[in-house]
């Protein structure tokens, strides 16, 4: 069961600084939508504002709304920590914790939130977790490992594993492939095509090939200069974008020739 | 010689250049030695300098003006540096060495059975015999009250100031605990001595010892396990967070497993530095001669005071006493510290 996602003039701060500036965005389910710009466009900042992971960065806020299925997740109850549990996140460098197992790695979720892992047989999610990610069969001997003695491609699928066995709605990806190399950056990209029909699936990039062969819709964000805020300049079906863009920006942009 | 033979032999002329033979080193330090021994056994000197210092000054002079003639400026310059800093560190060892050696021969002379099992009571000064398990015991028991109120201190303190604190209230922490650092061991036992001994809140006793070393030890603690949860990668706590774990869970679970090795051996660390103090007991415990089980009434000995109250007493028997207690002293610093690199090691994050 995925979740459609809506922003709505969505203003990120750092401190006084306008970070990002009046994003308005619809993710469907179960599609995934790459966010494609130039380096400090503001596109990670906001990945991380929804699921309110913006504002662990000391003096990070954002203004406007982010919908899941309807209900704005900067409500006034809202508890960050619910949020994140049903939007999950992989971050650009591949964060196994050092002192877990793979084993450990996967259920730490559900092993330091007790209230939901109780009653489901942790073995039965790692495995299936791990299978999602499409590591089982490379790791299903060694579980007691520790999560270090991955390779680099192996700790980011053990991360996408770890992710998954929360069972979350959206699956947030920041960057997922850019510290691997090609064969575990394909890997990766089968992997979300399979996991698109399980989650609604955001993925940051500076690949422009990544982004058109795994997202349905793309989304360009641009600044006007250093020290402007980001915006996003065109969001569209992602064949649409890559052959065709409404907006002169984006055809600059993708076709390499800047400013 | 065919073309790529005679480009190669080219390439080797610009490369490499002229190399002072591996015998130089060994030769200059040996003529630097026979110069040295000249002037111990002429007795001519220059301006008071001992035999040794002219030698390394002669042996310094000769490389680098042999280097500088054969193997150029940026050669000579490296051997100079290279000689400065093996040269710094000999110049650093040896205090440590010679404390060390001198510890050891005068220490195990006193080392037997009694010296571990008996206490100084109706022992005399003059005499020769008695032991430290009365200040052993207490050196422990103060050590050991220090180290159960201070770590728990320390460490919650320390994650205050990495994972939560901002702004004023931080600075100041931070201010204060920088100047905590500073004080000396002396002016923490007269607080402790004016500000509860004096005032009949505590009499002497190992207790109001433990307390004054307490104040020494907290900064120490702070500091160095500050220092440890800085270095988690804020990708981990990061990690965490993103899966939906209360922050308080990431810190208990994720953090401080992480950094567990670092902060062991931060708090083994503080232990070692207080073990040793001296001034601070002696006004909030002073001495006794024989076991005073009870922290909390009375005079306590301990190893550092132990050994003050020996050399005080000025006889030969007391004095090795004195030496056998800084032995054994240094062995109980010895011991913390090896079982803090132990503990650590099992505890680190392993990546096989």
């Amino acid at each position: 069961m995925s979740k459609q996602i809506d922003i709505n003039d969505l203003n990120i701060y750092y401190g006084n600084f306008l970070a990002v500036e009046g994003v308005n965005l619809t993710v469907r389910a179960n599609s995934v939508m790459s966010f494609i710009g130039p380096s400090g466009c503001g596109k990670s900042t906001v990945l991380r504002c929804i699921n309110r992971m913006h504002e662990v960065v000391p003096g990070a806020r954002a203004e406007g709304a982010v919908r899941l299925d309807g209900e704005n997740i900067y409500g006034p109850n809202v508890d960050p920590v619910l949020v994140r549990r049903t939007i999950g996140m992989v971050f650009q460098r591949p964060n196994p914790f050092p002192t877990m197992s793979i084993y450990d790695n996967v259920v730490a979720g559900l092993r330091l939130e007790k209230t939901k892992g109780d009653k489901r047989n942790l073995d039965e999610v790692v495995e299936s977790s791990l299978r999602g990610a499409n590591l089982w069969e490379e790791v299903k001997d060694r579980l007691k490992k520790p999560g270090a003695s991955l390779s680099g491609g192996q700790q980011q699928r053990l991360c996408i594993a770890r992710a998954i066995a929360v069972e979350p709605k959206v699956l947030l990806m920041d960057e997922p492939c850019s510290a691997l190399d090609p064969i575990s950056t394909l890997a990766i990209e089968d992997l979300i095509r399979e996991l698109r029909e399980r989650y609604t699936i955001i993925i940051v990039t500076h690949n422009m090939q990544q982004a058109s062969r795994v997202s349905d819709m793309t989304a360009f964000f641009n600044l006007a200069a250093v020290g402007k805020p980001g915006k996003l300049i065109e969001v569209g079906p992602t064949q649409q974008i890559f052959t065709n863009p409404q907006e002169k920006q984006t055809e600059d942009y993708i076709s390499g020739r800047f400013g | 010689m065919s073309v790529v033979e005679t480009q190669k032999a080219g390439l080797e002329g610009q490369l490499s250049g002229r190399r002072l033979p591996r015998w130089s080193t060994p030769a200059l330090a040996g003529g630097a030695l026979i110069v040295g021994l000249i002037v111990q056994l002429t007795g001519w000197t220059v301006v008071g300098l001992a035999p040794g210092v002219i030698a390394a000054v002669v042996f310094l002079l000769g490389q680098a003006i042999a280097s500088l003639a054969i193997e150029g400026r940026r050669h000579s310059k490296d051997r100079i540096a290279t000689t400065l800093i093996y040269a710094t560190f000999v110049v650093a060892l040896t205090p440590l060495l010679w404390i060390l050696i001198t510890v050891l021969v005068k220490g195990l002379s006193v080392f037997d059975w009694t010296f571990f099992t008996s206490t100084m009571r109706n022992v005399s000064p003059r005499q020769p015999g008695g032991g430290i398990l009365h200040a052993f015991l207490g050196t422990l028991e103060q050590v050991g009250i220090a180290t159960l109120v201070s770590v728990p201190i320390g460490l919650l303190a320390a994650i205050y100031l990495v994972e939560f604190g901002k702004g004023r209230l931080k600075f100041w922490i931070s201010f204060f605990v920088d100047v905590m650092t500073g004080v000396p061991s002396i002016v923490a036992g007269l607080f402790i001595y004016t500000a509860l001994i004096l005032t009949g809140v505590l009499q002497q006793s190992g207790f109001a010892a433990a307390l004054a070393l307490c104040i020494l030890m907290i900064p120490v603690v702070i500091r160095s396990s500050e220092e440890m949860l800085k270095i988690v990668p804020n990708d981990l706590r990061e990690a965490a967070l993103a899966l939906g774990v209360p922050k308080w869970k990431v810190i208990l679970r994720i953090v401080v497993p992480t950094a567990i090795s670092g902060l062991i051996t931060g708090a083994m660390l503080a232990v070692a530095r207080v073990a040793g103090e001296t001034a601070p007991l002696l006004l909030t415990t002073f001495l006794a001669q024989d076991i005073n089980l009870n922290a909390f009434n009375g005079s306590q000995t301990s190893l550092p005071t132990f050994i003050w109250d020996q050399i005080s007493r000025g006889t030969s028997s007391s004095v090795n006493r004195a030496w056998g207690a800084a032995l054994a002293l240094i062995l109980f610093v010895l011991i913390i510290y090896a079982a803090a690199r132990i503990l650590a090691a099992r505890f680190a994050p392993k990546s096989r």
